[in-house]
C-alpha cells in the first residue's frame, strides 16, 4: 500500500496545490516522487512527531492541506494529544498516514508494531479512521476522502503487492464491504490480514460450510447499518484485526450486536496478549495470535459445531 | 503644577488602558470564582503591546491577518479583556465567562470571537505557530505569527521540537514571546526546573533573542515590530510579574486564607475572596 499511497498522493497534489507533504524523517525508498515532482511541497520535519502534527495545524488553518507521514505507532500514539488538540479541536482538514499497520514491521520487534492506532483514533469523534485492506482500495479511499473538511487517520499496510481482488478496490465512507452474503456465520476483518480472512471462507466453503465475509475499512463514521444488516442473519461472528483486543473492529461489532439486541454470537480474534520479547514475519506473528487462515478456519467450524448442537 | 506635555497624556492613556484590562480581569474572575488571576495580570502589558499596534488583524476575518496564538492558555481571561477594550469583542459578552456553555472558558477556544486558537495544553501552541509561519512562507505572504508561551512551558520538549525546525527553516516571520514570570504551578521555576539561562537557551538553538522587560509596552512594540534583516526565528523573554499589579499575589500572600503558607504560587490557582478582590481593585486604582 505504500507505493499506491505515494502515487495516489502524487496525483491528488497535481490537481490540488493546497496539498504538501511532511514526513517525520521516514519513508525512504517511498516519498521519493513526490519529493521530486513536488519539491517545495515536501518538508521533513525531522524526528519530532508532535511538532509535525502542530506544524500541520498550522498550515492546514493557513489553507493548505498537508499530509504527514511516519510509521503507524509514531504517526498515532506518540503525538495522540497533538492530534486530539490539533487537527480534531479545530476540524482541520490534516492527513494523516501511518504506515506499516498491524505487525508490518515484523522483525523491527514490538516497538515498531502498528497494533493500536486504529483502537484509539476511532475514540476520537471527528476524526475519520481509514483502514484500507489492499492497494486498490487504498487509492479509492485517499481519493473518495482527500476533500473531507475535517481531518482523516489512514492506517496503511507496507505491503505493495498483496492484493484482495474480491475487494475490487471499493470503497465507501461509513459503509462496509461485504464480499460474500452467505450462511448464518460471518467473518468481518480489517486491513491487510483481511487475505486471511478471505481464504478462510474459501477453505470453509470447500468443508460445505459458508460464510459471509464483510471487510471494515474506516471508523467515524462507522459501518453500524451495513454491519447490522449482516449480522442480523447471522446466529455467529468472528472479527478478524491486528490491533490489540480492545476498542478495535471487535469492540465496534461487539456495540452494534448489543445495540441492535441481535441473537449473534461474537468471538473477536485481536491481540491479547502483552509483547512478549520476540519478533516474526507478519504472517508468521498472524499465526502467533490466531489471526492467520488455520485460526479463523478452526474458530468457524468451532462456531459451526456449536451451531449444529 | 505644571502643564501636562502630549506625552503625558499618551502615557496617562496608557496607563488607564492597561488599567481597564485588569480591572475586567479581577472582575471577570472574581464573578466567575476561578484562579489564574496572577497569570493573567502578568501578561498585561504584553497582550496591550500586541493588540495596541503590533499585531495586524483588521479584519478580524481576513486570511492574510497576523495570526496570535495564546500558547499559556490560561491567561485567556487576559485576553479576553484586551479583546473587549479593542473593541473586537462585547464587553456583555464576556458577562459569560465560564457560565454554562460559554464559548469564554478559562483556556480560549477558537469558537470565541478574535481567537484563532483553541488552547491549553502548554507546548502546542508553538507548534501550530510554526505551521501558520510556515504557510505564509509557502504562500508568499508578509504575514507575521506571533505566540505567547510561558517560561515553564519551555519544560515541553515539544517547544524545543519546533525551536530547531523554525530556525533550521529559517522562519523570521515567527514571533515567541516567553512570559518570564519565574513561576510555575508547584513552585518557582528555578526550584522545578531551572529555566534562569532562558536567553542562552534559544540563542544556541539559532533563534534572534531580544531580553525586555515584560511591562513596558512601548519596550514591548519596538522589539515585536523591529524588522531586522536576520532570516532567524525571533524570541523575546519578557521578564514579568506574577500576579502585577496587586501586592498580595505578587508576594504570594493569601490575605484571608492565613493557614496557607506565604509562597508566590498560590495565585496560580486561588479565586479572591470579597476581602481579596476590594483590596485590588483600591490597589489598582491607586496604581500608576
Amino acid at each position: 500500500m505504500r507505493r499506491a499511497f505515494i502515487q495516489s498522493l502524487c496525483r491528488l497534489a497535481a490537481r490540488d496545490p493546497r496539498i504538501v507533504l511532511l514526513t517525520g524523517d521516514l519513508g525512504f525508498l517511498a516519498l521519493e516522487p513526490f519529493r521530486q515532482q513536488f519539491p517545495d511541497r515536501f518538508l521533513n520535519a525531522g524526528v519530532a512527531e508532535q511538532n509535525m502534527i502542530g506544524l500541520a495545524t498550522g498550515l492546514a488553518e493557513g489553507g493548505f492541506i498537508p499530509y504527514t507521514y511516519s510509521i503507524a505507532t509514531f504517526a498515532s500514539l506518540r503525538p495522540l494529544e497533538f492530534i486530539r488538540n490539533g487537527p480534531v479541536l479545530h476540524n482541520l482538514p490534516v492527513r494523516m498516514a501511518g504506515m506499516g499497520a498491524g505487525f508490518e514491521y515484523g522483525h523491527a520487534g514490538a516497538s515498531h508494531y502498528g497494533t493500536e492506532d486504529i483502537a484509539v483514533l476511532r475514540t476520537l469523534p471527528g476524526l475519520t479512521v481509514v483502514i484500507p485492506a489492499d492497494p486498490a482500495q487504498t487509492v479509492t479511499a485517499m481519493d473518495r476522502t482527500s476533500q473531507l473538511p475535517g481531518p482523516v487517520y489512514y492506517s496503511l499496510g507496507k505491503d505493495d503487492h498483496a492484493a484482495l481482488p474480491e475487494l475490487g478496490g471499493r470503497f465507501e465512507l461509513g459503509r462496509a464491504q461485504v464480499i460474500r452474503r452467505c450462511g448464518e456465520i460471518a467473518i468481518i476483518s480489517m486491513g491487510a490480514v483481511s487475505g486471511e480472512a478471505i481464504a478462510a471462507a474459501d477453505e470453509l466453503a470447500g468443508r460445505g460450510i459458508e460464510a459471509a465475509v464483510a471487510v471494515v475499512s474506516n471508523f467515524n463514521p462507522d459501518p453500524s447499518d451495513d454491519l447490522a444488516e449482516l449480522l442480523a442473519g447471522c446466529s455467529h461472528a468472528v472479527t478478524v484485526e491486528a490491533q490489540t483486543v480492545s476498542g478495535g473492529l471487535g469492540a465496534c461489532v461487539a456495540t452494534i450486536i448489543a445495540t441492535e439486541g441481535l441473537a449473534c454470537r461474537l468471538r473477536a480474534l485481536a491481540v491479547r496478549t502483552p509483547p512478549d520479547g520476540t519478533s516474526g514475519s507478519p504472517r508468521e506473528r498472524w499465526r502467533k495470535h490466531g489471526l492467520d487462515c488455520t485460526s479463523i478456519v478452526s474458530t468457524v467450524l468451532e462456531m459451526a459445531g456449536a451451531a449444529c448442537r | 503644577m505644571a502643564p501636562k506635555t502630549r506625552t503625558n497624556y499618551a502615557v496617562d492613556r496608557e496607563s488607564s488602558r492597561l488599567k481597564a484590562i485588569r480591572r475586567l480581569i479581577l472582575a471577570q474572575s472574581k464573578a466567575a470564582n476561578v484562579g489564574h488571576i496572577g497569570s493573567c495580570l502578568c501578561v498585561v502589558e504584553i497582550l496591550a503591546a500586541l493588540y495596541g499596534g503590533v499585531l495586524r488583524v483588521n479584519p478580524m476575518d481576513d486570511a492574510d491577518r497576523d495570526r496570535f496564538i495564546l500558547s499559556k492558555g490560561h491567561a485567556a481571561l487576559a485576553l479576553y479583556a484586551v479583546l473587549v477594550l479593542e473593541g473586537r469583542m462585547a464587553e456583555k459578552d464576556l458577562n459569560n465567562f465560564c457560565g454554562e456553555g460559554s464559548i469564554f472558558s478559562i483556556h480560549p477556544e477558537k469558537a470565541a470571537p478574535g481567537v484563532d486558537f483553541s488552547t491549553g495544553s502548554l507546548g502546542h501552541g508553538p507548534s501550530i505557530a510554526a505551521g501558520a509561519a510556515l504557510a505564509a512562507r509557502l504562500q508568499k505572504s508578509e504575514r507575521q505569527v506571533y505566540c505567547l508561551a510561558s517560561d515553564a512551558e519551555c519544560n515541553e520538549g515539544s517547544v524545543w521540537e519546533m525551536a530547531m525546525f523554525a530556525a533550521h527553516h529559517k522562519l523570521g516571520n515567527l514571533h515567541l514571546i516567553v512570559d518570564a514570570n519565574g513561576q510555575q504551578a508547584f513552585g518557582l521555576t528555578r526550584d522545578v526546573l531551572d529555566t534562569s539561562n532562558l536567553a542562552e537557551r534559544w540563542a544556541s538553538f539559532g533563534w534572534r533573542v531580544s531580553n525586555v522587560d515584560g511591562h513596558s509596552v512601548p519596550a514591548l512594540v519596538e522589539a515585536l515590530s523591529a524588522r531586522p534583516a536576520s532570516p532567524a526565528p525571533h524570541v523575546v523573554i519578557a521578564k514579568t510579574v506574577f500576579g502585577k499589579g496587586v501586592s498580595y499575589m505578587e508576594q504570594g500572600r493569601p490575605v484571608s486564607q492565613a493557614h496557607l503558607p506565604v509562597q508566590p504560587i498560590n495565585w496560580h490557582y486561588l479565586p479572591m475572596s470579597d476581602q481579596e478582590y476590594e483590596i485590588a481593585l483600591t490597589e489598582l486604582e491607586a496604581g500608576d
